[in-house]
């Protein structure tokens, strides 16, 4: 299925090959769950500090539970802040 | 020494400068800085006075940490009754000239009347002198803080200044110290401006010494040094990327309003964010960001330095503007940004120059140009009254000329440094100004945000994020993660927040410092600092009564719970897209509950109760 991801700061070294500033079109196959996505990209689990999908937060303990659909949009934030 | 015990008085009527000793009484009770000030300020001032009349004083006040080792120790303020919002002032500034205070032996100054013409205050040690300011009034920050050094010939010497939009009367003006640090909210420096006083320049030689317990305190700095350096935002997230991290944070959120807050989503979002800020430029190969900064004893440096590309159409030929400085933060780049619609970075970075160089608060200027963009488009406004400029919503040349008349003074200028919430009631569009008592919001949208809505309407200085920044919990998950459009629990994350921040602020330290801190690294600093009894409860409870204490001032100038409410965009008008869709603030639902546990009548009027078990 096609879904989309955004690594943001110091998780764009992350980000595969492409033009746009944040954001890629990936392929991955049907109900990967979101703590893989994040794995495959070799993005350790306290480096993934805020994690969007579809703009809304998911919390730590739900990533491994949680079953991506086609179209989703995953944002992933190291811990930043501001202010 | 913590405290110098020692503060200087100023009487700008009479051309005098008397020492005298600090009431230890009430810094025992209050601390320092903002809550000190403000104890001096409420027992002094007429809360009725006029801000701008020679009755009210402006106080410029460091905390009993400031100008030590501790990491951020760096902190002044500026206490005053504000023009801007009617209500008590306390603006917040880093750089190097609160500790230069300190050093010079003082812990505030307290200037009272109005001089009858121009004058700066030269303070070296302790001989103080008002000299004249007539050849410097009119110049800019940036001018008389070039002529200053030249004059006194000391490249140590730290100066505040007041720039030209604060002598125009704009009621936003701040003051500027060390070029690019600000006390920049609420008008204070307008205030210093109605006082013919054009700066204050000080060079001190004595540094600090005489701390309580010198051994724990310097264990207790040490400890808090590592957790700052060991914490991922304040030792990495901050440090690399600034404030401007949180714009496609915040939008990504659902949490960013644009368009004068008609709108929360920002499609130029990434284009004005920290990463673009790191981006090569097309014309010369170099980024906009040159460096990071931090202020006095800061071992996290959040500040960032920039450069505008020479061949931008804002600044090609003007070379001035062709080297680095500081700029952009998250809230300055929003307003400038987000809220005209301007996605320009080199626009935006410009103009940020030109708030420093002229003292004006990015804040309240970008949101009082979204408010009249808005107008304009409603026409209600039209290029007869702008000046000819064509004020759209997202034109980078209209806020680059709008700026440049703002510093004038003249024409449009002066309804603009009016602010949004008059300059919207003049052109009879009231409902499009986006303030809590006059004063316009920060970068977070109350509809996505609830915590914010809550602390904007509560806010003791008008709407601001810098009295209790629940962001840090309800976006970012510090110290825990709360449910952005949760109503319940808000009253108390809020009221947390806000009397952890009054002590923060009190003490001569950074807000920053608590994306790592608790109050339980905090108080051993102070506790080893300072006599008396230090500890996490007593700390609290100094901000409760702080917080109270404001409250208090501006009730006895006239403000009541019909005061902490939020515009009917923020209540009525649902957010239209992204993942906060359909909601609006629920205000209504927490205001209650806020002034119950606050110890406050439904009115919202602090209790006998309260007042009692708070010694207030």
């Amino acid at each position: 299925m096609k879904m989309y991801i955004e690594f943001y700061a110091s998780l764009m070294k992350y980000l595969p090959p492409g033009n746009a500033r944040f954001r890629r079109e990936i392929k991955v196959e049907d109900s990967l769950k979101l703590s893989r996505l994040i794995a495959r990209y070799h993005i350790l689990p306290e480096e993934a500090h805020l994690v969007l999908v579809n703009g809304l937060y998911v919390y730590a303990e739900a990533r491994e539970g949680r079953e991506l659909q086609e179209g989703d949009v995953v944002s992933i934030w190291p811990p930043v802040a501001g202010g | 020494m913590s405290w110098t015990r020692k503060i200087l008085r100023v009487n700008l009527s009479k051309g005098s400068c008397t020492p005298e000793p600090l009431n230890m009484e009430w810094a025992m009770e209050y601390l320092g800085q903002r809550g000190l000030a403000s104890k001096y300020l409420s027992e002094e001032v007429d809360p009725t006075c006029d801000a701008l009349g020679p009755d009210n004083k402006l106080i410029m006040a460091t905390g009993p940490l400031t100008g030590t080792s501790a990491s951020t120790a760096g902190r002044y303020s500026v206490i005053c009754k504000s023009p801007l919002t009617g209500a008590i002032a306390a603006s917040n500034s880093g750089g190097f000239f609160g500790p230069e205070m300190k050093f010079a032996g003082w812990d505030m100054i307290i200037f009272e009347g109005k001089s009858e013409k121009p004058v700066y205050l030269l303070i070296q040690d302790d001989q103080v002198e008002l000299r004249s300011a007539e050849d410097i009034w009119g110049k800019s920050a940036w001018e008389t803080d070039d002529i200053l050094h030249a004059t006194h010939q000391d490249p140590q010497m730290r100066i505040a200044i007041i720039g030209r939009t604060a002598e125009a009367g704009c009621l936003y003006a701040g003051i500027i110290n060390d070029r690019h640090r600000a006390a920049g909210r609420s008008g204070v420096g307008t205030v210093m401006a109605s006082k013919n006083l054009k700066a204050v320049a000080i060079r001190g030689t004595g540094g600090i010494g005489n701390l309580e317990d010198a051994d724990k305190f310097f264990e207790a700095v040490d400890a808090g040094k590592k957790v700052l350096a060991d914490g991922a935002v304040t030792g990495q997230g901050l440090p690399t990327y600034g404030t401007q991290v949180l714009m496609n944070v915040i939008n990504g959120v659902g949490g960013l309003p644009a368009h004068n807050m008609r709108d929360v989503g920002f499609d130029g979002a990434g284009d004005i964010s920290a990463e673009a800020m790191a981006e090569p430029r097309k014309s010369d190969g170099k980024p906009n960001l040159v460096t990071g900064a931090g202020c006095f004893a800061c071992t996290i440096a959040c500040g960032r330095i920039s450069t505008i590309d020479k061949t931008h159409f804002s600044v090609k030929d003007k070379p001035q503007y062709h080297g680095a400085s500081g700029g952009l933060e998250y809230e300055a780049a929003w307003a400038l940004g987000a809220d005209t619609g301007v996605s320009d970075l080199d626009a935006l970075t410009y103009v940020n120059f030109l708030c420093n160089e002229d003292g004006f608060d990015p804040i309240s200027f970008g949101a009082t140009v979204a408010a009249a963009m808005e107008m304009f488009q409603d026409g209600d406004l039209t290029t007869k009254d702008t000046g000819g400029i064509e004020l759209k919503f997202g034109s980078a040349e209209a806020l680059v000329a709008i700026t440049e008349l703002l510093v004038t003074g003249e024409g449009f200028a002066k309804d603009l440094g009016m602010g949004s919430k008059r300059l919207c009631d003049k052109y009879k569009r009231p409902e499009l100004s986006m303030t809590v008592k006059s004063q316009e919001f920060p970068a977070y949208d109350p509809r996505g945000i609830q915590g914010m809505g809550l602390g904007y309407a509560t806010s003791n200085r008008g709407a601001c994020h810098l009295r209790g920044y629940t962001v840090a919990s309800e976006v970012l998950g510090i110290p825990v993660k709360t449910e952005m459009n949760d109503a319940e629990g808000k009253p108390e994350l809020v009221k947390a927040f806000q009397d952890a921040t009054a002590l923060v602020d009190s003490a001569g330290l950074c807000i920053f410092t608590t994306f790592a801190w608790g109050m339980d690294d905090i108080a051993p600093q102070i506790d080893a600092a300072c006599e008396g009894d230090w500890s996490v409860e007593g700390c609290l409870e100094v901000g409760e009564r702080i917080w109270n204490m404001e409250r208090i001032f501006n009730q006895a100038a006239g403000f009541t719970a019909d005061d902490d409410k939020l515009p009917k965009r923020m209540l009525k008008e649902a957010i239209k897209s992204g993942p906060t869709k359909g909601q609006v603030s629920r205000l209504g639902e927490m205001l209650p509950k806020y002034y119950e546990i606050r110890g406050w009548n439904p009115k919202g009027e602090v209790t006998a109760e309260t007042r009692e078990r708070l010694s207030l």
